[in-house]
């Protein structure tokens, strides 16, 4: 399977100059790029590691790339996503978060499900990778 | 002006005024054309049609005193309240551009004649009476200003639209959704199906329609099981937070409670509502939302009734405003360009008026008074109705970001079925943003980029060929009076 959270995972994988454009595009409207990784890829996983602070006062597209080259060659087989953030009054949130990364087989999840009485079920959502301990959770092609 | 014309536009004062008998509005004291309103009145702007002979200024004091204070004939009792504060005031009246015998009425509302955070209480007033008066042909409200002293006495919306994304980890794009078709008939087993392979295929909401409720066909207690099993499966396949919006719009409150801590309980992240369970109902529908962390989604049922004709009812402008109020979070406001009415720049200046922070003056979207909302979240305008894929580029143009696209028929009747209708809308959505962000002029090169995006999607391919030539090209009756003129410098 292929996890699809993230603005563009639907499109085949981005190259790094079209990541780059985007990059450009962040800056452009006065956003904070940053990197997160996991390892943990459940959609309801907030938390992902951050890869250094928000980039607050890298103001091109090439000092970040350099920074995303380097979380690829530390986590190459993580979950990586690039987030732009605008602290703009009344936003103050993310405005582009999109996958960069994403290791070589995505097993996907099992759904787990707890019957309850008048036929109503409680769902777990599950990721099998997330059975094995953080950091061992997905290998190399 | 001849010397009577004037005599019936000046307010008399004194014993003159309360001697028992009828006078004009205007005499009466709802004609003040040289009070300035305070930051702190409600202001409501009034497209007015007098009858044959009513003059203009005469017709909008009459709206100001039905719409306030006043009766048919004088009454004594006026004079044991601050009776001057409380009248409405008509402060100014403009001759529509373009069309003879309307007019646009300004009037002003001192804050004291509403309940705080009471749309019941603020419409009773505002639209209660006025509309079936005899001296007008028609009366059409086109828009309102709230003062922040009146806003801050709303919860507003209960989730918004930032923390909506937020919840759902979405960010960058429009979302997607797509209502349940046929609306009517499916068992909740088969409804269930749809809902599943709508949301895999690539959605990130599917929708109950307007009159979905509890119908021999399919109960509600059927219907929300199937449909949250239906969404957690999705879930699990994709990796993404879905959600459908549930209808729990029903005869009383006290079902409707039922229905939506049913929804809640069973792990759904959205409820929704219908425009006709009434203005109170949906502050207390919002109250709930609040209250159980979930997204309010309110489908406009039966707006049109009241904001098509531009001559007589209450502009969806307003409507929007009072929505916002009122609390939900999604609202549906017009595509501009699929099968339902809507002119570009109406639309936007709904638009405009639901997500921004402010509203500046802007006549030619028919934004009439500056509003500051005053910390109010966003509510996120829902556009649905004769969309499809081939039109990306221009809703994306139109609408912006923060929206939801519904495709209904555009994902369920897509020739390789639900999932690839889903698919198709995503990919074409998904490369639509990613071109604009790169600067290109998605304009004109919108059918280049989706022809480009549709070679590596098969479904996209499809789709394309299916719709891409469907248009509903029809001229709108709700458009803005104002139309941009060039600034000669």
């Amino acid at each position: 399977m292929r996890i699809t959270q993230g603005t563009f995972s639907f499109l085949p994988e981005l190259s790094d100059e079209q990541i780059s454009r985007q990059i450009e595009y962040s800056l452009e409207q006065g956003w904070a790029v940053s990197i997160e990784y996991t390892d943990d890829p459940h959609p309801r996983n907030t938390y992902w590691e951050m890869f250094g602070m928000p980039m607050f006062d890298i103001r091109d597209a090439a000092g970040i790339m350099g920074e995303l080259a380097s979380c690829r060659k530390t986590f190459p087989n993580h979950y990586i996503k690039v987030n732009a953030f605008d602290a703009t009054r009344g936003r103050e949130s993310l405005r582009l978060s999109f996958i960069v990364n994403r290791p070589p087989r995505e097993p996907g999840f099992a759904l787990v499900r707890q019957e309850g009485p008048g036929r109503a079920l409680r769902y777990t959502t599950r990721a099998y990778a997330a059975d094995r301990p953080e950091g061992e959770r997905y290998s190399g092609p | 002006m001849n010397a009577t014309a004037a005599e019936h536009k000046r307010t008399k004062t004194g014993a003159e005024r309360y001697r028992a008998g009828v006078l004009k509005y205007a005499q009466m004291g709802y004609w003040q054309p040289d009070y300035v309103p305070a930051l702190t009145d409600v202001l409501a702007l009034f497209r007015i049609t007098p009858q044959e002979g009513v003059e203009p200024e005469e017709a909008a004091a009459a709206v100001a005193g039905e719409s306030s204070t006043a009766t048919w004939t004088v009454v004594w009792t006026d004079r044991l309240t601050a009776c001057e504060r409380y009248r409405a005031k008509a402060y100014r009246v403009d001759p529509v551009p373009g069309s003879p015998g309307q007019y646009f009425a300004y009037i002003a509302y001192d804050l004291d004649l509403f309940e705080p955070g009471s749309i019941a209480n603020l419409t009773a007033s505002i639209i209660g009476n006025v509309f079936g008066f005899k001296p007008l042909k028609a009366l059409r409200l086109e828009d309102m200003r709230f003062p922040t002293a009146y806003v801050k006495t709303f919860a507003g919306p209960a989730t918004g639209i930032v923390v909506e994304r937020e919840r759902l980890d979405k960010f960058g794009r429009p979302l997607l959704g797509a209502t349940i078709k046929p609306k009517l008939g499916l068992s909740g087993r088969n409804y269930g199906r749809v809902v599943y392979e709508a949301l895999k295929g690539g959605l990130d909401f599917t929708k109950d329609d307007e009159n979905i409720n509890s119908q021999p066909f399919m109960h509600w207690r059927d219907r929300f099981l199937y449909c949250m099993e239906a969404v957690n499966r999705a879930q699990a396949a994709s990796g993404e937070v879905k959600g459908h919006y549930l209808n729990v719009t029903a005869g009383t409150m006290e079902d409707m409670y039922e229905r939506a801590e049913f929804a809640r309980d069973l792990g759904s992240v959205i409820v929704m509502i219908d425009l006709v369970i009434g203005y109170t109902a949906i502050q207390s529908m919002s109250r709930w939302a609040r209250r159980n962390d979930m997204i309010l989604h309110l489908h406009r049922a039966g707006h049109s009734t009241y904001t098509r004709q531009k001559s007589h009812g209450v502009s969806f402008r307003v409507i929007s405003k009072w929505m916002r109020l009122a609390g939900v979070d999604h609202i549906h406001a017009g595509t501009v360009v699929g099968k339902l009415e809507g002119d570009p720049n109406s639309v936007q200046g709904f638009y405009n008026v639901l997500r921004e922070p402010h509203n500046p003056v802007d006549l030619q979207r028919g934004v009439f008074f500056e509003q500051d909302w005053a910390g109010l979240y966003g509510v996120m305008p829902v556009a649905s109705g004769g969309i499809h894929a081939g039109q990306m580029h221009q809703l994306l143009h139109y609408l912006g970001e923060d929206t939801i696209l519904q495709f209904g028929g555009g994902t369920i009747g897509h020739p390789m079925g639900i999932a690839a209708g889903a698919t198709a809308n995503r990919v074409a959505l998904e490369a639509m943003v990613l071109a604009r962000n790169e600067g290109r002029d998605i304009w004109h090169e919108g059918p280049d980029i989706l022809a480009a995006a549709a070679r590596d999607c098969a479904p996209l391919r499809a789709a394309l060929d299916t719709w891409g030539e469907v248009t509903f090209n029809y001229a709108s009756t709700d458009t803005p009076d104002f139309v941009p003129t060039p600034q000669v410098a």
